[in-house]
């Protein structure tokens, strides 16, 4: 048993499960337990857990799509404006503004959306795996570019639907549960089979530690970097759709805007490696709801609207030492030195 | 061979993405010597239909009057850096007048200094900069105190004149977020002892953020949160979906009270879901340009130019709706 526990601690989604457990069990105390509290409404489970899990369905989607992303070494800044691509297209059709031949057809409004974001990723490998363009200024373009396409799809207004049926993406229960769930549940499965059941998830490891010998091996390097790209992009799409779903409506200055440091960071405090290379998609997962937790606590302590953002900095920053290799071995240092000198 | 097909369909795609750009037509061209008012105006961005309504009254404004007006609009999507390069670019124009609507109110004393220096006048719409009086030659824009004054009024009718309550504050520096804010608190506690705000916090003036607050209030004080006031319509939208996730009903179980006006709240009100919107009107392009003109033509204005507002109610909101053209 003891032996499993120490093989597990040395997992790479440990710490990160950790650092969770940690942030949600001190909100439980500051609140004196209510954190934890949960209620039927109108059928559906209730309460600040279901919030963390919902709200963090979005950056969960995206950490999905991003880890391969960074696995390989490279990153894409892009997947906030997707999102925002994503919900125009969506909410205009909807809505009847775009394709008024459809009359507001829920479904052909989410199919066009995921294509909008895959061809978005599809933009994105094609310039870094065909034209060679590092994928930070390659994913810089439409990170700059799409804002402006989403707001030319919406001709720069704020859409606002009235959808039940798109509504449901964000806000629909199954089982009690929140309907993203549902949708990030799926996304995991799909990439975990295909990372870790067929020889891809190394293909991909190897193309992260060294690009050039890997296609020497006769790997595909361009095609499995096209191939991640695209994926990212639809990964942002279905994210796109669930915050508009939220919003009922498409809000294009604002949807996504900025997450894509937040995914990174998702990643990164799941313990992969920007310079890429070993990655795991469950610790990424993780990540991602680390940091929808800080968000929700900050929002449940009540701290000053004035200095929300510099306690979840300090938060980030005391994860992201307790993560760092060196700091925990400094620490050590230090005690073990104390106790020499004690004894 | 392959290689070349791609560099081909990259250069095609780019072309595209260019062409694509110059339509949208924000470029500024060349100024030129003519007898046009020429304005450079320094937008925030789109941020709420609110927003959006100014922007589109002062494009709507300038484009009836092509041949006296030559607008030069500017997109800063939300940054003060953005809209300090643009007034800096104005500045190299040598436009007539500048226009700017401050996303913060902090930190505009060099760039100002900079256009007076120009001798170029500054106009500020909508939001306040502090700066000193000197750096600008008006302000067009809402009593912000105020509206947040009878927001406190009708909020305290609607409960009564007791209950708790909560707030959603704007972008936390904006002067509209600040005054709002004060205007609301200071007449609570001055004349409203029953009203409690429990609790207040930011949600930037976005609907996203507005709901995730809302839903957090609801967390900790639930059923005991009477009523909510949103700094502006499109948080207070958010909040509404939050607050019927929670099993209550907006309008009635939490009554809603917000400022702005938009189109979006109207349907709300007429729903049933919303009580009250204080007006502050983005339709400002007629009293903008007309302040432009008389500072061209060397006249002087009033520091600050009022615009007109008023309180609609649900009551009313069915009938009002279809003359909202934001």
């Amino acid at each position: 048993m003891s032996q499993k526990l120490k093989q597990f601690s040395k997992n790479q989604i440990f710490w990160p499960l950790m650092v969770l457990l940690a942030i949600l069990l001190a909100n439980g105390v500051i609140s004196g337990g209510q954190f934890f509290e949960m209620r039927i409404v109108d059928g559906h489970l209730y309460g600040r857990l279901i919030d963390i899990l919902r709200n963090g369905s979005k950056l969960m989607v995206l950490a999905i799509g991003i880890t391969m992303a960074l696995a390989t070494g490279g990153t894409d800044i892009s997947v906030g404006s997707v999102m925002a691509i994503s919900g125009a297209v969506a909410c205009s059709i909807v809505d009847g503004r775009l394709l008024s031949g459809v009359s507001g057809s829920v479904t052909v409004a989410i199919v066009l959306a995921l294509l909008a974001g895959l061809a978005c990723g599809l933009w994105n490998g094609v310039l870094i795996a065909k034209a060679k363009i590092q994928p930070i200024v390659a994913t810089m373009i439409l990170m700059v570019a799409g804002r402006g396409i989403a707001q030319l799809i919406t001709e720069g207004k704020i859409v606002t639907i009235n959808s039940d049926a798109y509504y449901f993406i964000n806000g629909g229960y199954i089982l009690g549960l929140p309907f993203p769930l549902f949708i990030v549940a799926f996304a995991f499965v799909v990439v975990m089979l295909f990372t870790r059941k067929t020889a891809s998830g190394l293909f991909i490891e190897a193309i992260g530690v060294n690009s050039v010998s890997s296609r020497f091996t006769g790997i595909k390097v361009d095609r499995i970097k096209l191939m991640i790209y695209a994926f990212s992009g639809l990964m942002a799409a279905v994210a796109g759709l669930i915050e508009s779903a939220g919003i009922k409506g498409a809000d294009c200055n604002n949807a996504g805007l900025l997450i894509e440091l937040d995914a990174i960071l998702s990643v990164a405090i799941g313990g992969t490696s920007l310079f890429g290379g070993r990655f795991s998609i469950p610790a990424s997962v993780v990540g991602a709801l680390i940091i929808q937790s800080i968000s929700t606590s900050v929002l449940a302590i009540g701290v000053a609207p004035e200095v929300t953002l510099v306690v979840k900095s300090l938060i980030v920053i005391v994860i992201c030492l307790v993560q760092s290799k060196k700091f925990k071995e400094m620490l050590a240092g230090k005690f073990s030195r104390r106790a020499v000198k004690e004894a | 061979m392959k290689k070349r097909t791609w560099m081909c369909v990259m250069v095609a795609c780019v072309m595209l993405l260019a062409t694509a750009c110059g339509a949208s037509g924000d470029s500024p061209e060349g100024s030129g010597a003519n007898e046009k008012l020429v304005v450079g105006f320094a937008q925030i961005g789109q941020e709420s239909g609110w927003r959006d309504a100014e922007t589109a009254s002062i494009q709507f404004y300038a484009g009836q009057n092509l041949d006296t007006i030559d607008l030069k609009f500017a997109d800063a999507q939300q940054k003060q850096e953005n809209q300090i390069k643009a007034i800096k670019s104005f500045i190299e124009m040598d436009v007539d007048v500048i226009g700017l609507a401050p996303v913060v109110e902090t930190g505009w004393d060099a760039v100002f200094t900079e256009a007076k220096d120009a001798g170029i006048p500054i106009v500020l719409v909508d939001r306040m900069a502090a700066v000193d009086e000197s750096l600008y030659a008006t302000f067009i824009g809402s009593d912000f105190i105020e509206e947040g004054k009878n927001a406190a009024i009708e909020m305290s009718a609607l409960l009564g004149g007791s209950g708790k309550i909560v707030q959603l504050e704007g972008t936390v520096g904006a002067s509209a977020a600040n005054d709002r804010k004060k205007g609301f608190e200071d007449e609570i506690a001055a004349n409203h002892p029953g009203i409690e705000i429990v609790a207040s916090q930011t949600g930037d003036f976005t609907r996203a953020k507005g709901k995730e607050v809302m839903e957090s209030f609801l967390k900790t004080y639930g059923n005991e949160i009477k009523g909510i006031y949103g700094h502006n319509d499109d948080m207070a939208l958010g909040a509404i979906e939050a607050i019927k996730e929670a099993g209550l009903k907006p309008g009635s179980d939490v009554v809603v009270v917000s400022v702005d006006g938009v189109k979006g709240i109207f349907e709300a009100m007429a729903a049933g879901e919303a009580n009250v919107t204080i007006e502050c009107n983005p339709l400002l392009g007629p009293q903008f340009f007309q302040a432009c003109q008389t500072l061209k033509d060397g006249g002087t204005v009033e520091k600050w130019i009022k615009s007109e507002e008023g309180i609609f109610r649900a009551d009313t909101a069915a009938a009002d709706l279809p003359n909202r053209k934001y």
